[in-house]
């Protein structure tokens, strides 16, 4: 059983949802942003999305987009984010990973020697934003070979008559994107999601984890209240942010700062008893 | 339009997911793709009505004032030597440039999608301003994402598309030029998509798009194709034009692209030079890879980074180029040659002092490989050139690149 299937079986197994924090690689610097990563489980990570540094993500508001912008500067490459997954299975072996990305740094990496290297690195799952079901086969048999994930997002704006058609290649969890809009601007309702996700469950045994838009402890609850995960990334990047300095550098505050975030994330997540 | 081409003729695709040979496509993330295929089933359906092609024929006549004249550029010709140079002169349509010629058409399918609000990127403004222009005309309000570094060097069609009743929203990501605005344009997009379209000015983005687009902008070479017919009784030995993104270029091309006497040479912006950083060549320079939702020809860096695109001309100032340019790039039936910032320049003022006509910045680019290939040939042979837009809105910035104080 992967570790994404294992760990979603689990927590059901406990009867509750999944946080999922994301990080940007090598934001603000690399050793920043290695520390948060090896704390958020601790912290009550259940899985992890890192983010890839890409120059035009084209999904993101602007907290993604400047996060990447401050890793480039820093010198992130797909090569770093990897070897930052590998140096954290040296210590956990249990803790789901799931990169998030673009298409092109993937495709100059080239589709197979990155899906070979990634596996080996212990990433878990991929989301590519820019990878629709309708271009998935470029990248599909080299994940599948490799024993990624290839987890697909699913938007307001899929209807019933296309699911079928984007849950096909799924496996994972399916992401829902809560909102039509970029990362970090607005929040969906607690009825739109009531709406949204019985919808998409009549479609799919898979665990689903909602995103976009998910930013306090209350409305994570919400998110694992009405499905299987939250996935919290804008909100913790701004809290970061926040402990930088004018140069944008990490201060002494900024791993404890984000950690706390997802401490309390986590505590209102594990309220919820499913 | 309707039109079917044989198995064997380049003007065939894209196929039905929407690829020129591995180049297009449709890499836009779920939100979006809903939207893209909702476009392209409406086109498809415009395209098979056969009140469509009627009503935007009138509106190109009667409004944008088509067809441009092909104009015997005489003086020109004797000045520099060898072929017959012709000007398609898209530069007279009403404001200013071949835009236009997309923009009608695309908001023509706004309308007959329901579609309340409009949005647009633009480089040097020419299509911002085209956008705004057919939305004052249907009355549909208007967003027009532009770089700031553009806004600066473009303050006149700025004020242009103001004063039509368009917001103008300067973007300061990236670089702040044509790529970061069409970024920013997406994003509006993914966050409107039940009431908004995206009337995208060139040959790139997802499908339909750079079909969509070239099949708007080929009324360009339909029209010079029996214009020159009527001056001189037969087909261009060579037709030439300008790339950024590549619409006017496939505008011109695409009818003759199963001519095969006829060479085609696309000219791409080499801004300082093709061997420094600071140019917009993305076939000459560049590799595959996927921006803007097509698979295509990028200025990209060893790790899949895009690179920043420079050129004098902020209309060719963009990393990538249309997906049907890269696929004409690799069975090499069109050329890709490039133009430094200083020649388009000084093909700029040759223009203006021997034909009377001050071309921008783009199509300058394209006369200034004109320049050097027409002494090449026979007196007797024929150049097509695509002066896709006038001037004006470059004086400020050609005043500066010559020390001139306005």
């Amino acid at each position: 059983m992967s570790r994404i299937a294992a760990r979603f079986a689990a927590l059901k197994a406990e009867g509750r949802g999944a946080l999922i924090p994301f990080l940007e690689a090598w934001d603000p610097d690399a050793a920043t942003s290695m520390e948060i990563l090896r704390g958020m489980p601790a912290a009550g990570a259940d899985l992890i999305e890192i983010g890839c540094p890409f120059t035009d993500p084209m999904a993101d508001g602007p907290t993604v987009q400047l996060a990447g912008r401050r890793a480039l500067n820093s010198g992130a490459t797909m090569v770093h984010t990897l070897a930052m997954v590998s140096a954290f299975r040296t210590e956990n072996n249990e803790t789901p990973i799931v990169l998030m990305g673009y298409l092109n740094p993937i495709l100059s990496y080239g589709t197979t020697r990155f899906c070979t290297d990634a596996a080996a690195a212990g990433v878990d799952g991929l989301i590519i934003v820019d990878l629709p079901s309708e271009e998935a086969d470029l990248m599909a048999g080299d994940a599948k070979a490799n024993g990624l994930d290839l987890i697909r997002l699913v938007a307001p704006t899929t209807d019933d008559a296309r699911l079928p058609l984007v849950l096909a290649g799924s496996s994972g969890f399916v992401y829902y994107v809560s909102i039509t809009g970029i990362t970090g601007t607005r929040t969906a309702s607690a009825d739109e999601l009531a709406d949204a996700i019985p919808r998409i469950r009549k479609h799919t045994d898979l665990p689903i984890a909602i995103g976009f838009g998910v930013r306090s402890p209350a409305q994570a609850a919400a998110a694992v209240k009405a499905a299987d995960g939250a996935v919290v990334a804008s909100a913790l990047i701004d809290g970061m942010v926040a402990t930088l300095d004018a140069e944008g550098r990490a201060g002494p505050n900024s791993v404890r700062v984000v950690l706390d975030q997802v401490r309390a994330l986590a505590e209102a997540v594990r309220a919820v008893r499913k | 339009m309707n039109k079917s081409f044989g198995a064997n003729s380049l003007r065939s695709g894209p196929d039905e997911r929407g690829r020129f040979g591995e180049f297009g496509g449709r890499f836009v993330a779920e939100t979006l793709m809903p939207l893209i295929l909702e476009v392209e089933q409406a086109y498809n359906a415009a395209r098979a009505d056969p009140a469509f092609q009627p009503e935007l024929d009138a509106y190109l006549k009667n409004y944008v004032g088509r067809p441009s004249p092909l104009w015997f550029a005489e003086r020109l010709t004797r000045e520099i030597g060898g072929a017959k140079v012709y000007f398609k002169r898209d530069e007279l349509n009403h404001t200013g440039s071949h835009k236009i010629n997309s923009c009608m058409g695309q908001i023509l399918l706004a309308k007959r999608m329901g579609k309340t609000r409009i949005i647009a990127e633009t480089g040097a403004g020419q299509h911002g301003v085209a956008t705004a222009t057919v939305c004052a005309l249907f009355g549909l309000p208007c967003t027009v994402y532009m770089g700031a570094t553009d806004v600066a060097r473009q303050a006149p069609n700025v004020f242009r598309m103001k004063l039509l009743g368009a917001e103008v929203i300067p973007v300061t990501s990236g670089a702040s030029t044509l790529k970061d605005a069409m970024n920013e344009a997406l994003r509006d997009w993914v966050a409107n998509v039940r009431d908004t379209f995206y009337i995208i000015g060139t040959v790139a983005g997802p499908h339909p798009y750079p079909m969509m687009v070239r099949d708007f902008q080929s009324v360009i070479g339909e029209e010079t194709k029996v214009q020159l017919h009527e001056a001189e009784g037969r087909l261009p030995d060579v037709c030439v034009a300008a790339i950024g993104g590549g619409s006017n270029a496939m505008g011109l091309f695409h009818p003759f692209l199963d001519d095969r006497s006829v060479r085609l040479i696309g000219v791409e912006a080499a801004g300082h030079g093709l061997d420094t950083h600071a140019h917009a060549a993305s076939l000459s320079r560049g590799r595959p890879g996927v921006l803007h939702g097509n698979r295509t020809y990028l200025l990209q860096d060893d790790d899949g980074q895009i690179q920043e695109a420079h050129s004098i001309s902020a209309g060719l100032d963009y990393p990538g180029i249309g997906p049907e340019h890269s696929w004409l790039h690799e069975i090499k039936r069109v050329e890709y040659v490039a133009a430094t910032d200083t020649e388009a320049l000084d093909a700029f003022q040759l223009c203006t002092r021997t034909e009377g006509i001050i071309p921008a910045l783009e199509p300058a680019h394209a006369l200034a490989y004109v320049r050097k290939l027409a002494p090449t040939m026979a007196k007797d042979q024929i150049i097509v050139m695509n002066l896709c837009g006038r001037g004006d809105k470059d004086i400020f910035t050609v005043a500066d690149a010559l020390g001139v104080k306005l």
